[in-house]
């Protein structure tokens, strides 16, 4: 039972077929690579004539040069390092401790029941206008800046992961009963080991929301990080700096998510068996 | 004699914020030593509330039930766990009753062997057939040593051919491993040719309206396929379509 045939056993259909499928991929390639690299020409070759405003949108070279000095007195490495934790600790504590919220919630109705109209409010509400109070509360270094990229990601959190659980498939829950399974036999060996991906999406959706808590939290207190850059940046007219804060910022961003993509990969693959 | 299942005077209603639903009423009920009994019942006639009273899944209202036995519960679709292999499927009645130990697994072994899974057993249910992965079902629920199968509709999410195999093959099944079994169908055929005795509840609020003991001239060993080619199965074909016609009216 191999699903990969050989070369030889190819019919000349399924090898153009494979051939089609390949062109398009590098099409797809092309355009993507196309379109970037003649953006950031396009914006050099402008700045470079005076086209545009240099002093309002920065010149690539610009950006890149800047990009290099921050690099050689490694302060780049630094305010990256911080912001990285701070989203770090803030997706994960937030998925952590919302998932527990939602395993109470799912444990107990009448606790759904009651905390109901609060979360919906918390759902509702913008996170962020929250930040102030919580910098004050739990003081104006990492931890308030921590404390906000939790808030925001830990309600949809709670509110995804509750909705996710309580849909399980209600007959393989009387299937487990039948064998006399108790409720947390039933949370171990069905609920969560069936929503792994669902908890990697919420992940994924986690790491956009704290890198906005990092940002705002940054913003308002902190003296290192991305978003210190870019604030500082924007206070002091320097558009290149703000820019480079936000390449810098798109890339961390993009790793990370990357990261949980391939961590998905994996989880996925584990589940198929060769004989 | 005792029997293996007896239910007595049995009534159950359902009570929502809007009413209440008589779904049993006097049900009466007896599985008998070594014996296959079918419940035939239209859809919506309590079927399921009968399985889940012999489960306990809930309670009846008034009325007695005795079960002498072990009950293992075989339901609609395989409900295999997806992210398990078949070995880790079968597994799990033992894992949560806390009772997988060597003699258990040496078991499993045998159940495998001798119905044809033991090749894929760390294999993923998608990889399987419908058929196979009902009988990987069937394993999961005799692995943990019951005495009584209680059938909920186990063929009725397969398509017709894998159906008559798979019934079949959990007829053999049940015979060798020698279960009593109670299966709830509304496929007239599938009762005949599987049961000894087949049961028809009425509409709701079901009661028991008459039971077939169902005797078919066969040589040699029956089995669902071969019950189905016997001169009477017609007959009883008919009697039991009349009886659930009459029903409908």
């Amino acid at each position: 039972m191999t699903n990969k045939q050989k070369d030889t056993e190819k019919s000349e259909g399924y090898k153009h077929f494979l051939k089609e499928k390949q062109k398009k991929k590098y099409s797809i390639l092309f355009w993507q690579v196309f379109l970037s690299v003649g953006f950031i020409l396009l914006w050099e070759v402008m700045a470079a004539y005076e086209l545009v405003n240099t002093f309002l949108v920065s010149s690539p070279s610009q950006i890149f040069k800047l990009f290099i000095t921050y690099i050689a007195d490694g302060s780049l490495f630094k305010h990256v390092a911080i912001s990285v934790w701070e989203t770090i600790l803030g997706f994960s504590l937030g998925t952590i401790l919302g998932i527990m919220v939602a395993i109470i919630l799912w444990w107990s109705d009448t606790v759904a029941k009651v905390l109901d109209p609060i979360l919906v409010v918390l759902n509702a509400l913008p996170k962020t206008a929250l930040a102030p109070i919580l910098i004050v509360w739990a003081g104006a270094g990492i931890q308030g800046i921590v404390v906000t990229a939790i808030t925001i990601s830990i309600v949809t959190t709670i509110l995804s992961a509750y909705n996710y659980f309580i849909h399980v498939d209600e007959e393989k829950v009387k299937m487990l009963q039948s064998f006399g399974a108790s409720k947390a036999q039933i949370l171990t060996k069905l609920v969560l080991p069936s929503n792994v991906a669902n908890i990697i999406n919420i992940i994924k959706i986690n790491i956009g929301l704290s890198w906005v808590g990092v940002i705002v939290g940054e913003f308002l207190v902190s003296r290192y990080g991305i978003g210190y850059l870019i604030v500082y940046g924007g206070q002091v007219f320097r558009l290149d700096l703000v820019m480079m804060g936000v390449a810098v910022l798109a890339v961390c961003a993009f790793l990370m998510y990357t990261a949980v993509n391939g961590i998905e990969k994996i989880y996925r693959a584990k589940r198929v068996t060769k004989y | 004699m005792t029997h293996i299942i007896e239910m007595k005077n049995v009534y159950k209603s359902f009570y929502t914020e809007s009413s209440e639903i008589l779904v049993l009423k006097d049900l009466n009920l007896t599985l008998k030593k070594g014996k296959i009994l079918a419940i035939l019942g239209p859809s919506g006639s309590g079927k399921s509330t009968i399985l889940n009273l012999l489960t306990s899944l809930i309670q009846p209202t008034s009325g007695e039930i005795m079960i002498n036995g072990k009950i293992g519960y075989m339901f609609q679709r395989d409900h295999l766990l997806e992210w398990r292999n078949i070995m880790d499927n079968i597994t799990i009645g033992l894992e949560i009753q806390k009772k997988l130990d060597k003699e258990s697994l040496k078991k499993i072994e045998r159940l495998l062997k001798t119905y044809d899974l033991w090749e894929f057993r760390n294999g993923f249910p998608k990889e399987l057939s419908g058929g196979m992965r009902q009988r990987v079902a069937l394993i999961r629920t005799l692995a943990t040593n019951p005495d009584i199968l209680l059938l909920d509709e186990p063929f009725s999410a397969l398509d017709y051919q894998t159906r008559l195999l798979v019934s079949e093959d959990i007829y053999k099944i049940i015979k060798n491993e020698h279960k009593e079994a109670i299966l709830v169908t509304h496929d007239i055929a599938e009762a005949i040719s599987m049961a000894d005795e087949v049961a028809v509840l009425s509409m709701r609020p079901a009661a028991i309206k008459n039971i077939y003991e169902i005797k078919l001239t066969i040589e040699g060993e029956k089995t669902p396929l071969i019950a189905r080619k016997s001169p009477e199965f017609k007959d009883y074909f008919d009697d039991l379509w009349k009886e659930l016609d009459i029903n409908d009216k």
